[in-house]
């Protein structure tokens, strides 16, 4: 289907072939060296092995190669299929858990430089994540520095688990940088391995860890909270992404009545915790891990108590839905509405709709 | 419909017959000091404790990793005039909270000695024999309405199944507890051994928040706060939920019972929408399952009620209650620690007659076969 209306699709997954292929243009002569004498490459992140049924829906995995590394089955796909008017790249590639800042510099570098050549000037429905190596703050705010003339850039993208807890005030002067270029901070779902995906350690499944990941969403979320970095910079908003939705509500009861109980540790967070979360959270709706009758999901809707935290996202090619359609069953039209445009352009004030 | 707001439990009700007791799942004795667990533990243990102190996977030789809100963790009004630390002194817990609230049986929740902890396993294990011991002698033989758990480390499976052994015989334990921070996370098979005991014995698993098993509190790392760590509790135990249902846990023991304690309950629901939602996506990954992974939980698994969530809107907590269902739900006051639950006040929605039944005494009277 034809998109008439803006219908912004805020999380869709274009991938990196390798590093000594797709990227090997976009590194400088030193990394081009390094990449080949020492066959450097094999960084697909263990969170999405390509073949795993999530990592790519079967009507958009390309005969050769990755999901997502052709950009004619993805227009195809997000576009002409399931409706979007635009669409905002984010790649998911294990340039964010490199251990060596400058090797994970460089690879962020290249691969928003090619996402720019490849994608961005190849159709101008696309917009796209800036990847920054918040393994190094400072290279990371080097590289928002040099993509932030660019407009179609439009957030800075990091994963769910990272090095530590991101409101920890190591990131705070990329956070200050962000909020100056109106650069909302996406926050993926991923891993860089650092620890035990939960407090219990190594599961032995794929979908375990999958299944935890929304807990790390929520330890996020509280990090920025209760570190202060909303209050230090009330412009900033954080997008979650692929982080699901049905937890929210419980997720922030539980926040207001800590606080309530121990709010003297952090006497500079002077709201309770889900106003703040509504005022500057935002989240994607694949996948919407909801209740499957239409009265759970008005609930669930309820109780998250906004209709401006909701961005419209198809994840592709993630198998996060069957047909064409990304948006949930039984969403409130008035929500529908809202999360199609309204509030990813709210969220991204770089975004011109043209 | 009653609302428990205007029915205070304080006020007893006229008759017996009428009468709603309490079953608390989640009391908390404590030692008077440590030298309290002297006459239940070798001289070996008591020299090398004064000797080479706990060693456990946290910065501190003296506090928790993340100083609490309150010393002990306690209600200020809970430290026994006597003397003695909140929850040591019997005739206090009792005059407190045992008999205003007309408690019909308490299940004590022992956490002292960061029981589950001890790096040395062998330390470990004479200090939660210990500990079984103590709790007999000092709380159940002197008041008959509360009840003992068998406290194991499940990280030295020989001895934790040799120590359920031991107390079962006496036939004065009604659960198994273990730690939800061990090594591994609680469905890997190096602890299916406990499970499979645990089903023969007819004994439910306990598993009470807490502990440390070295791994960081959140799968992004190390919060600054304890506003922060206490929250990962509720995230600590989901966790456990997936491991347990993903594994199998209930499909391989199908009649064994999981108490989850201290968890609260407002992520339960999210939980099985979470897991079902995925359960397509990824069922060729777990073969071994044979359900969807909700089914399992609303027949395998009970929660203790405490800390009950505090939406704005009442009706909020009503559908997470509805979503929950009723019969999964056990009371705990978690007396008499900082975040207790009064049973008058904690269900901020009306319950009926029925579900007040079940809440507060029914449900547990069946899990625990009192």
């Amino acid at each position: 289907m034809a998109a008439t209306a803006p219908r912004i699709d805020c999380d869709i997954h274009p991938a990196v072939g390798g590093t000594r292929t797709t990227l090997l243009p976009y590194l400088d002569d030193h990394w081009k060296e390094q990449v080949v004498s020492r066959a450097i490459d094999g960084l697909d992140l263990t969170s999405y092995p390509p073949n795993m049924p999530l990592s790519g829906r079967p009507d958009w995995r390309p005969v050769a190669g990755k999901p997502g590394s052709d950009l004619g089955m993805l227009q195809r796909g997000a576009f002409d299929q399931l409706g979007a008017s635009h669409a905002i790249c984010n790649v998911l590639y294990g340039a964010s858990a490199v251990y060596d800042p400058y090797m994970a510099s460089a690879f962020c570098k290249a691969i928003n430089d090619w996402i720019a050549a490849e994608w961005l000037s190849q159709d101008t429905r696309l917009r796209a994540s800036i990847l920054v190596p918040m393994q190094a703050p400072d290279l990371a705010i080097e590289e928002i520095e040099r993509r932030a003339g660019d407009n179609r850039f439009v957030s800075i993208l990091v994963l769910a688990q990272g090095e530590m807890l991101l409101g920890r005030r190591q990131f705070w002067p990329v956070y200050q940088v962000a909020e100056k270029y109106k650069l909302p901070l996406a926050i993926h779902a991923g891993s860089s391995y650092r620890q035990a995906p939960s407090s219990i350690g190594w599961p032995s499944y794929r979908y375990e860890y999958y299944f935890v990941e929304a807990h790390a969403f929520q330890a996020q979320l509280l990090s920025l909270v209760y570190e202060g970095v909303f209050g230090k910079f009330p412009g900033l908003k954080v997008v979650l992404m692929e982080s699901g939705v049905s937890w929210l509500p419980a997720f922030m009861w539980r926040a207001n009545k800590t606080w309530r109980g121990v709010r003297v540790e952090v006497p500079w967070v002077e709201r309770e915790p889900a106003s703040i979360i509504r005022d500057h959270v935002r989240v994607t709706m694949q996948p919407f891990d909801a209740p499957g009758d239409a009265t759970g999901v008005a609930d669930i809707i309820d109780q998250i108590g906004s209709d401006r935290m909701f961005l419209f996202a198809s994840d592709y090619p993630h198998w996060q839905f069957d047909g064409d359609d990304p948006v949930p069953p039984h969403l409130p039209q008035g929500i529908v509405s809202r999360m199609c445009a309204d509030n990813p352009l709210e969220t991204f004030p770089r975004l011109k709709l043209n | 419909m009653s609302d428990v707001i205007d029915r205070p439990i304080l006020e007893k009700e006229s008759t017996a017959a009428t009468r709603l007791r309490i079953i608390d799942c989640d009391v908390h004795p404590s030692l008077r000091s440590r030298a309290d667990l002297n006459e239940f533990l070798p001289k070996r243990w008591q020299e090398h404790l004064k000797t080479y102190g706990d060693h456990l996977r946290t910065p501190y030789i003296g506090t928790t990793p993340y100083p609490r809100s309150s010393p002990l963790i306690a209600r200020r009004d809970a430290w026994p005039p006597t003397g003695g630390v909140p929850g040591s002194d019997l005739a206090f817990m009792q005059k407190q909270h045992l008999d205003p609230y007309d408690v019909e049986f308490g299940i004590l929740q022992v956490l002292d000695l960061f029981i589950f902890s001890q790096q040395n396993l062998e330390c470990g294990a004479a200090i939660q024999r210990a500990i079984n011991e103590w709790q007999l002698a000092h709380w159940t033989h002197r008041d008959p309405r509360l009840k003992a758990s068998i406290l194991v480390s499940q990280d030295d499976t020989a001895a934790a199944l040799e120590e359920i052994e031991r107390c079962a015989k006496t036939g004065e334990y009604i659960q198994i507890n273990i730690s939800p921070r061990a090594n591994e996370p609680l469905g890997r098979r190096r602890y299916w051994p406990i499970y499979e005991r645990a089903q023969e014995l007819g004994l439910p698993l306990g598993i009470h928040v807490g502990g440390y098993g070295g791994h960081a509190p959140t799968g992004g790392g190390w919060p600054s706060y304890y506003c922060e760590e206490h929250q990962s509790n509720a995230h600590t135990m989901a966790a456990n939920l997936a491991s347990l249902v993903i594994e199998g846990i209930p499909e391989r023991f199908p009649k064994l019972k999981i108490v989850y304690i201290e968890g609260g309950f407002g992520w339960i629901p999210s939980a099985m929408w979470r897991m079902d939602q995925h359960f397509e996506r990824f069922r060729s990954e777990v073969p071994h399952l044979k359900r969807k992974p909700s089914e399992y939980v609303r027949e395998h698994f009970w929660f203790t009620t405490q800390p009950v969530d505090e939406p704005d809107e009442a009706r909020h907590l009503r559908q997470l209650i509805e979503w929950v269902g009723i019969d999964r739900l056990l009371f705990s006051s978690d007396y008499p620690h900082w975040d207790y639950d009064d049973a008058r006040f904690a269900f901020k929605t009306p319950l009926t007659e029925v579900e007040r039944r079940k809440v507060f005494n029914t449900n547990a009277r069946a899990v625990y076969k009192l």
